[in-house]
């Protein structure tokens, strides 16, 4: 009795294991030998706020107006709004002397509607409107969730990235 | 003068004990995160080092939640159990020598009880208590189900436990602590002359203060949080102390039964002054205590749980049978010797 005590204390019945790796004892201290190893791997935990990152181009971001030459793209035409799935888009249209004729007197996105699928991007016929690679957007009340014609236009040199991507992939 | 000093062992005592185990939890959570390949917690204070104090602050201003049916006298004292039991263990192990402190002669040990291993062992299976007790008044099927659990676990590996221990009580006769300590001197650590001694006691360590290969009281798949799912706030934050106090107890009690105490090798040949030897014998001890802490840790996340009638099968077939085998050979060799 004793002796089979004693081997079914320090072995395991396996027939698939060699006599050495039957030990109970040295197998826990092969595992712990693992599990210590990955103490000095390098971690995949990035530091976010002081190390932040940076999407791809194909990565769609809260929806900005593009500006050129200090003037939005935007012709006022509604798609935008018309296509929005989230009733985010609200624009009011204006003429102007300008050879476009039209432009968006009032352009505001609700941003705790949107639900960046990119439709008014993909729907917009002046590239006016694409998705950029911002993604932290946080306020504190309701109201400045409507992010209006100052937070929204940006200039064509930000938005190099996406449209080019835009370009190629459209 | 005895009274105060012994007040004033006690008070510190808690004190540091309280700090260590609030550290031990930041431990964990950092030698978990490292052996996962993150970071873990290194935002309050530098590298994480006010951490547990956050968490505290977080759990004192929790609401406490008693479940409408729940034993309202029986909940609310079965986390006092669990903890008042965890601290009070460390009473009677002897965490140095003597040491001279301002003229007196002062014992570092809080009770130099002369049933020492009896009393822990007592306390240690009142423990169960807090387990079973938070189990059953909470009236709720997961935390009754760990209670359950808790009871028959810690029960068959208390005797197996009990068992393992009796044989360093043979080679130091005595049940004395300090004296078990004494018999240790110089390398004639019991890890060596009872190895297999050693290894039921530390398994039965691990059931006794449920880590994890043996964590089936809170066993998170099956149970949500086992024993202390209806708890919240500082009576929850009660039980989270006592299992790392628990786990800091036991691997002191090991260091000062198998591991040599706070007997440091060598530190007589250093030439230095009594003061400093029982300074650098307390430090060995701490040392000794910590590296097993980390050990309990590195353990919790290399070995999976057991299944219920695997832990049964282990602990009443095997660590039993073996822990009696030990002690009749041992025994048997300090009778011809």
């Amino acid at each position: 009795m004793t002796y089979f005590v004693l081997r079914s204390l320090f072995f395991v019945h396996r027939k698939d294991l060699r006599w050495y790796e039957q030990f109970y004892i040295p197998q826990i201290i092969n595992g712990m030998k693992i599990t210590l190893s990955q103490v000095f791997r390098p971690k995949f935990t990035r530091q976010y706020p002081e190390v932040k990152w940076q999407p791809p181009s194909s990565f769609r971001g809260r929806p900005v107006l593009v500006e050129q030459n200090g003037i939005e793209r935007c012709v006022a035409c509604g798609l935008c709004s018309r296509v929005c799935p989230a009733l985010a888009i609200e624009v009011q249209a204006s003429e102007t002397e300008l050879p476009k004729e039209r432009y968006p007197i009032k352009f505001e996105i609700n941003m705790l509607r949107c639900i960046f699928c990119g439709f008014c991007e993909e729907v917009c016929p002046e590239e006016a409107i694409v998705m950029s690679q911002e993604f932290e957007l946080t306020f504190t009340r309701q109201e400045d969730g409507i992010f209006g014609k100052d937070k929204l236009l940006t200039s064509a040199d930000k938005l190099k990235d996406r449209l080019e991507f835009l370009r190629q992939n459209r | 003068m005895e009274i105060l000093i012994t007040v004033i062992k006690i008070v510190a005592v808690m004190g540091i004990m309280l700090g260590i185990v609030a550290y031990v939890v930041l431990l964990e959570r950092r030698l978990s995160a490292a052996i996962q390949n993150r970071i873990g917690p290194n935002r309050v204070g530098w590298q994480g080092l006010l951490q547990p104090i956050a968490d505290v602050m977080k759990l004192v201003f929790k609401e406490d939640i008693v479940p409408t049916k729940a034993n309202r006298f029986i909940h609310d004292l079965a986390p006092i159990i669990s903890i008042s039991v965890a601290m009070t263990t460390f009473a009677v192990i002897p965490f140095g020598d003597r040491i001279d402190l301002f003229g007196y002669d002062i014992k570092l040990q809080i009770a130099n009880v002369n049933i020492g291993i009896l009393y822990i062992l007592a306390l240690t299976s009142l423990g169960v208590y807090g387990l079973t007790l938070s189990g059953w008044s909470s009236n709720s099927k997961y935390p009754l189900l760990g209670g359950i659990r808790s009871s028959a676990q810690m029960i068959s590996y208390e005797l197996s436990m009990g068992l393992s221990i009796i044989g360093v009580i043979m080679i130091a006769g005595s049940l004395q602590l300090d004296k078990i300590v004494e018999v240790q001197a110089a390398w004639r650590w019991n890890i060596v002359l009872q190895p297999i001694g050693f290894i039921t006691f530390v398994v039965a360590a691990f059931a006794e203060t449920n880590r994890l290969p043996f964590d089936l009281p809170e066993a998170e798949p099956e149970l949500v949080a086992g024993y202390h799912t209806e708890y919240s706030g500082m009576k929850f934050a009660m039980f989270y102390l006592a299992e790392y106090a628990n786990t800091f107890v036991s691997s002191a009690l090991i260091t000062t039964l198998f591991l040599g105490g706070w007997q440091v090798p060598f530190v007589h040949s250093l030439g230095l002054s009594d003061f400093w030897i029982s300074i650098i014998q307390v430090l060995g001890f701490l040392t000794k205590t910590i590296i097993l802490v980390a050990f309990f840790i590195v353990i919790r996340w290399t070995i999976p749980r057991f299944r219920y009638d695997q832990l049964m099968n282990l602990g009443w077939k095997f660590m039993l049978p073996i822990a009696i085998l030990n002690l009749l050979v041992t025994g048997l060799v300090i009778l011809l010797i």
